[in-house]
């Protein structure tokens, strides 16, 4: 068993001992922490797809996790005023199912990340990262210019949305679902890093002339890689809503690119549990710093300045060491 | 005769001032190693990136198997067939040896979108890249990462990938530069076997091999191809003596 393996382990059983301990001792401020972390880890998650195992710096993945949140604040706000989404051609009611916003989400963002992907892909370096941004941006003003749903102000939600069987309301509940979430999206990275679409893109990040030798696309495997990235960080999107019951434009704001991208470097740029380990660091430094000073982006601002200087591998590759190459 | 297999006529490249391909046309046939010799900058991979495509002739046609390919995109000429090496090793450096060769074996079934099964563990996928390792050599190396490989393994590796895509035809530049004398021996020994299953276009500056295997040299010179033929008409050439092979010959 390697110590990666162990550390990753350990990181999840940290995830579940401590809302458990805080459900038993009745401290339902810190299982919303921890359902915050597995959420903020699910986007991140999404973001490595794209960033550590296809090299892509998007510093647009807000527009992913802003679409999903949005997807959930439109469905539900519908639900909740009894208005119907669409009249015609077709019937298109809201609804305040878990399951069918999470659809809804998932396939808004991944056509979102197809467009922006397409377009976004046809560069690289810095433009790429620029042309990220400005999608962004650009939802960003849009959300805040579309005063149906709520404009600046967003949209507020009055009860969270239902799962079938389960108490949502309930903050241990609506944990093991975003846990359970993060987990399957954990899986499905592990699966794809080790498949035959992962060697390829993987292969892509590292010598694209190698790849289109074999009679590959490097820009093909990476929409595909980019797409998925942006679904799984909308799904997240759409979670961080319903934790909030709140929608707001700051969603697609650049700040929360940037964190998003923040979680990935601080726990380790394509590690599977970087973003595990980023996000579960950056808001327990958020809760024990931000109590103290307003200010506490500078220390977390030279944290990161560390990471990037000492520790490329970020926490993982600090606990665990370099990744083996043929796992 | 049958038709050739690769042929370019009239290849024109001009950089500035550098004239790296001028009016370049050459054939390689069914079962023959066509070597191409020439001093440093004289335009060779200038000339194989205009063959495998990533460069754009300024004038001049490249046909492949009867079809003419000079602006179809590099890895659309992969997939019909052409299978380069290169001077520069483009491998994935942090993957190990087995990934790359693995990556060259998708590359030639050419269904990259499979998400769920193990690349590594996929039995023909493997098969087929072990297979490639093995004969050039570097089966004890499979789980080396790339980038841990000397020049000749590297070398030996981009041959590897080369032969998992099973080509109609292998455009190689230097697959012997960085080996030692034992490694180039050994790889002078495989390519001659390996000009049966399909021929070579050969970019080569050890003068041994390139006697010891070529059914016909091309000497190029300033981007220009001042002789062709078999090996004892390009020695005993006044002109290419003087331009380039010297005392060598
Ligand atoms: N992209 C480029 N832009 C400008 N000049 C180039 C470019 N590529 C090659 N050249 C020039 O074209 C000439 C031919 O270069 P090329 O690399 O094809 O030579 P070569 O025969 O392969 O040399 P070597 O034996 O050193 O590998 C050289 O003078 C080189 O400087
Ligand atoms: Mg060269």
């Amino acid at each position: 068993m390697n110590r990666e393996f162990m550390v990753n382990s350990a990181l999840l059983l940290g995830l579940v001992a401590i809302p458990l301990w805080a459900y038993v001792s009745d401290e339902p401020f810190t299982i919303t922490l921890a359902t915050r972390v597995a959420i903020l880890a699910l986007a991140g998650v999404g973001l490595n797809i794209a960033l550590g195992l296809g090299g892509l710096v998007s510093l647009g993945h807000a527009a992913f996790f802003g679409i999903g949140g949005y997807a959930m604040g439109i469905l539900a706000s519908h639900a909740q005023s009894y208005t119907p989404l669409i009249e015609s051609p077709f019937l298109l009611e809201g609804t305040k199912s878990m399951p069918l916003i999470w659809i809804a989400a998932i396939i808004s963002s991944a056509l979102m990340a197809m467009i922006i992907g397409a377009l976004s892909l046809r560069t690289s370096g810095v433009y790429f990262i620029m042309i990220t941004l400005a999608f962004g941006q650009m939802l960003y003003f849009f959300a805040i210019s579309w005063p149906a749903y709520g404009g600046e102000d967003g949209l507020s939600i009055y009860v969270r949305n239902g799962f079938p069987g389960l108490n949502t309301l309930d903050p241990i509940q609506f944990f093991g679902i975003s846990f359970t979430l993060l987990i399957c999206a954990l899986w499905l990275a592990a699966r794809l890093a080790h498949s035959p679409f992962g060697l390829a893109l993987n292969a892509a990040r590292q010598s694209p002339q190698r790849v289109e030798t074999v009679g590959l696309s490097p820009y093909q495997l990476r929409l595909v890689a980019f797409v998925i990235s942006g679904a799984i960080t909308g799904l997240a999107g759409a979670l961080f809503a319903d934790l909030n019951r709140f929608v707001s434009p700051s969603m697609f704001s650049w700040q929360t690119s940037g964190e998003i991208m923040v979680f990935v470097i601080l726990g380790g740029v394509g590690r599977l549990f970087g973003p595990v380990a980023g996000a579960a660091l950056f808001i327990t430094l958020e809760h024990l710093l931000g109590g103290i000073s307003e200010f506490w982006h500078i220390w977390l601002g030279l944290l990161l300045l560390l990471v990037v200087l000492f520790a490329r591998g970020g926490i993982i590759g600090l606990l665990a060491g370099r990744g083996s190459a043929h796992d | 005769m049958t038709e050739p297999v690769l042929a370019t006529f009239g290849l024109t490249k001009i950089f500035g001032a550098v004239c790296a391909s001028s009016d370049v046309s050459l054939t390689l046939n069914q079962g023959e190693i066509h070597a191409i010799i020439g001093p440093n900058g004289a335009g060779k991979s200038t000339l194989i990136s205009q063959i495998c495509g990533g460069l754009k002739p300024d004038s001049g046609r490249v046909e492949f198997l009867g079809r003419d390919i000079t602006t179809m995109p590099l890895r659309q000429r992969a997939r019909l067939g052409l299978a380069r090496t290169f001077q520069v090793s483009a491998l994935a450096m942090d993957d190990t040896v087995l990934q790359n060769a693995i990556l060259g074996n998708l590359g030639a079934r050419g269904k990259p979108f499979d998400f769920f099964s193990s690349a590594l563990k996929q039995k023909d996928l493997r098969k087929t890249a072990m297979l490639a390792l093995e004969r050039v050599g570097l089966a004890d190396h499979i789980f080396t990462r790339t980038s841990e490989l000397s020049h000749g393994q590297r070398r030996q590796l981009e041959v590897a990938v080369a032969l998992t895509l099973r080509p109609k035809a292998f455009v190689m530049d230097e697959p012997m530069a960085g080996m030692g004398a034992d490694g180039s021996r050994g790889m002078t020994t495989f390519l001659d076997g390996l000009r049966d299953e399909a021929p070579i276009l050969l970019v080569e500056h050890d003068m041994d091999a390139v006697f010891a295997l070529a059914d016909r040299l091309s000497v190029l010179v300033y981007g220009q191809i001042i002789a062709t033929g078999t090996v004892d008409e390009i020695r005993n050439d006044p002109d290419v003596r003087t331009a380039y092979l010297g005392d060598a010959a």
